[in-house]
Formats: C-alpha cells, structure tokens, sequence
C-alpha cells in the first residue's frame, strides 16, 4: 500500500479534462491552419503582407508551407486563368484531406473586373470554396478575418469530414 | 418607319463597333529629299525591294510592302540603313473593313535614333515567312500573332501558341470573336478538369453581376431574415413569406402612361 496515495475524487479534483473527441481535434485543426504558398495575382502581395511581420500569421498558428501536401488551406489570392485552372485543382487534389479554400479578392469570387474569355468566372467552378473573402484587393486584416473565421467554421463543423455538407461537386 | 438595314451577312459582321470617340488619323507627311529617311527609302529601292507606299507619321517612317517581300525589306533596313532593332511586331485585324490583316514590323535605328515601321497587307488564308533569321524576338512575337489572329509563320522553329493553351479553340484577338468567350471557351477549365459529362452539374458561366439566386441560402440573405442562414434549399418556398406585390407598384410609376398613382404624387 503506497502511503501517499492521491484520492482524485477528493483532493485538488481530477487531472481530467472531459470533451469531445470533436472539440478536441477540431481545437487541433483550427489552430495550426498551413495554407500553401500560392499566389496568382495581386491579391497575393496582401497574402505576404499578411505573412509577414507587421500582420503576422504565424501567431494565429497560420504558417504558410511551400508544399501541398503539408497544406491544409489553399488560399487562391487572384485572378485565376482558365489556362492556369488545370493546374489549380490539380493543387487541390495533391492537398491532404482534410482542406479547405478560401476564396481571396473579387476575381477569385466572381471573375472580378475580367469579364472576358480568358478567366475562370468564380474558382467555385473548379473547387469547392470555404470562404468567400470580398475587396480588391482585400487588407491584410480582412484575410485575417477571413482566416479566423474559417476558423470558427471548423470548430463548428464536425471532426468527421464525411459528415460535414460539400459544395455541389467533389 | 425604320430605314431597312440588310440582314444577311449577319455572321460576317466584326463584333466590334466603336464605342468611343475615334481620333482622327495623323498627319502624313512626305519623306523629305535629303533626310535620313529619303536614304532608307534609297538603299530599300538598292536592294530591290518594291515600296507600295511611303510616309512620315510623327517622326517615324512607314513603308508599305508586298508581304512575300518581308524578308528582303528587313534585310534591306537592318543591313543597309542600320535598323538593328526590331521591337515590335504583330498584326491587326482589318478583315471586316477590308478583308485583310495588316502586319507591322516597328524598326529602331540606336546610332540615328530613328524608328521606322513596316506594314504589309496578307489575306486571311495566306501565310507570312519568318523573320527569325533576321532578328531573334521574332521567335515569341510571330508566335504571339500566331495565337492571337491565326496567322501561320512558314519556317517558324516552333510555331505553337504562346498565351492561351495549347488546346484552346479559335484566336482571341480576332474582331470576330466575343470578348466573353465562345462556346468552347465558356467550358474550357470544366471540360478539361471534370469532363464534358460534368457541365450540367457545374452549370454554365454566371456573368451577370447582379444576379441573385433565391434557393441559395448560403450566400444570399434575404431583406428580413425570412429563411435561415444556410436552410435547405427547399424549404425556400415553404418557409419564405410571399412579400404581397406592395412596393413595385407604389415606387416604381411607369411615367410614360398615366396612372392614378402617378397623380397622387403630383
């Protein structure tokens, strides 16, 4: 018989923390968010802006991978060409599950100020996107908001990523 | 009654009309004796090169030649009058006006500081020779004409488009094609990414900015809240009270007809 035995049920409570296994891989998830280092236009100058240390992701767990397979997030900051499209998804593909999109500036959203034949009218087209994330092109500030808010939708959302609705596609 | 304005032809029609205000063209003058540029147009006529036309627009000679003869006037400007530059060439689409394309080489002179432009005329099924052994640029350039109008460079290296992929369909600098695409570019990134199979599900291009999608509840909210953020699309029509025909009639007065509406607020 150890004479120092600790009564859990009595002392300084138990060392136990209760929670789902949700919450608790989803506090995981959102909190280490690596995008991948992609930028396609103008958009991405505030994505590095946003990087860098007067706005600094990295406190916000956010560190930028130069891989897509270490990726969680793909950030498509700028006009996207339907010549570059292929390429994109592609990106998209090679991505880990689970991942997510957000959609930066108005010409990743909607085609933006380019109403013509050479670029793709929404990057909804070709993937499924998380974050819709208006301006052109948007503060550094309004992609971290964006990115705390995909945040906020991960921890909403459930661990099992089956369970959770997909866009129309994929 | 309207004046009647043919209709067949219709397809042939450039798409393009201006929109703006046209500048008036600039002033041509001749090429005065004794000039630098009166020596080019000597040394061209030297090495048997056929000057259809020849004037100067701001400074700049303009020399118009038969398009077989390209090679030769080059040639001619850079080895005999010293032009060692060529910075730029393409074309332009005349072929609604005059069934033709004009192509431009734009020469520099470094030692006289000078520029000339050489303009060629070719019909649309006609081809043009390389000017890659004179000047190297030629290389993207000639390709970029090729993409852009269509035009074929005999004895290129590499005749291939340059911009647009390499499976694209038709040559977007043309007058005739829509600035929003054709059909085959409206589908592109789908068909090559998903398959032609996929199109119903992706749905056609949405090029309408104002465009608002009443099932979508996801991203458009309605005035007063009436469906929840993110409700099943199908409950729209259930859930969603009907506004009665209210403001359309009251704020919007056809003010063509008169109507009772529109004296009251008179």
């Amino acid at each position: 018989m150890a004479q120092h035995q600790v009564n859990y049920a009595s002392s300084a409570g138990l060392p136990v923390v209760l929670t789902s296994a949700d919450k608790l891989i989803n506090w995981g998830r959102s909190n280490s968010l690596w995008p991948l280092t992609y930028g396609l236009a103008c958009c991405a100058i505030e994505m590095m802006a946003s990087g860098a240390s007067r706005f600094d992701f990295d406190r916000m767990g956010v560190i930028f991978r130069a891989s897509p397979r270490q990726a969680d997030v793909m950030i498509l900051a700028g006009t996207l060409t339907k010549k570059h499209a292929e390429f994109t998804r592609r990106l998209y593909d090679q991505m880990a599950e689970p991942k997510w999109v957000i959609s930066m500036g108005s010409c990743a959203n909607t085609g933006g100020m380019f109403n013509t034949y050479a670029i793709v009218q929404g990057v909804d087209r070709i993937v499924p996107v998380d974050i819709y994330l208006p301006g052109c092109a948007p503060r550094p500030e309004t992609l971290q908001y964006a990115m705390m808010m995909l945040q906020k939708k991960i921890r909403r959302e459930s661990a099992n990523m089956n369970k959770n609705k997909k866009q129309r596609f994929i | 009654m309207r004046r009647y304005s043919p209709k067949d032809n219709v397809q042939k029609k450039a798409k393009y009309t201006d929109r703006f205000w046209v500048a008036p063209n600039v002033p041509r003058e001749e090429v005065e004796e004794g000039s630098f540029f009166a020596t080019v147009l000597e040394n061209l006529k030297n090495d048997n090169v056929e000057v259809l036309d020849s004037y100067v627009e701001i400074g700049q000679l303009v020399v118009h030649i038969k398009p077989e003869q390209n090679i030769a006037a080059l040639k001619s400007l850079k080895e005999s009058s010293c032009f060692k530059m060529c910075s730029e060439l393409s074309a332009v689409d005349y072929l609604a006006q005059d069934g033709e394309f004009e192509i431009f080489y734009q020469m520099l002179n470094l030692d006289e500081a000078k520029r000339a432009r050489v303009e060629t005329r070719i019909k649309q099924d006609q081809a043009i020779e390389s000017i890659v052994p004179l000047f190297d640029m030629a290389k993207f350039a000639e390709r970029e004409m090729y993409d852009m109008f269509g035009i074929y460079v005999n004895n290129h290296p590499y005749l291939k488009r340059i911009l647009m992929p390499d499976d694209w369909h038709g040559h977007p600098l043309l007058k005739t094609y829509p600035l929003q695409g054709d059909e085959a570019a409206s589908w592109y990134e789908v068909d090559k990414i998903f398959g032609k199979e996929y199109r119903d599900i992706i749905g056609p291009e949405i090029r309408d900015p104002a465009r608002i999608d009443r099932y979508d509840t996801q991203r458009f909210a309605r005035v007063g809240h009436e469906v929840p953020f993110g409700a099943d699309p199908e409950l729209v029509d259930k859930t969603e009270t009907k506004i009665e025909d209210g403001y359309s009639k009251t704020v919007l007065v056809d003010y063509t007809t008169g109507s009772k509406e529109l004296e009251n607020r008179r």
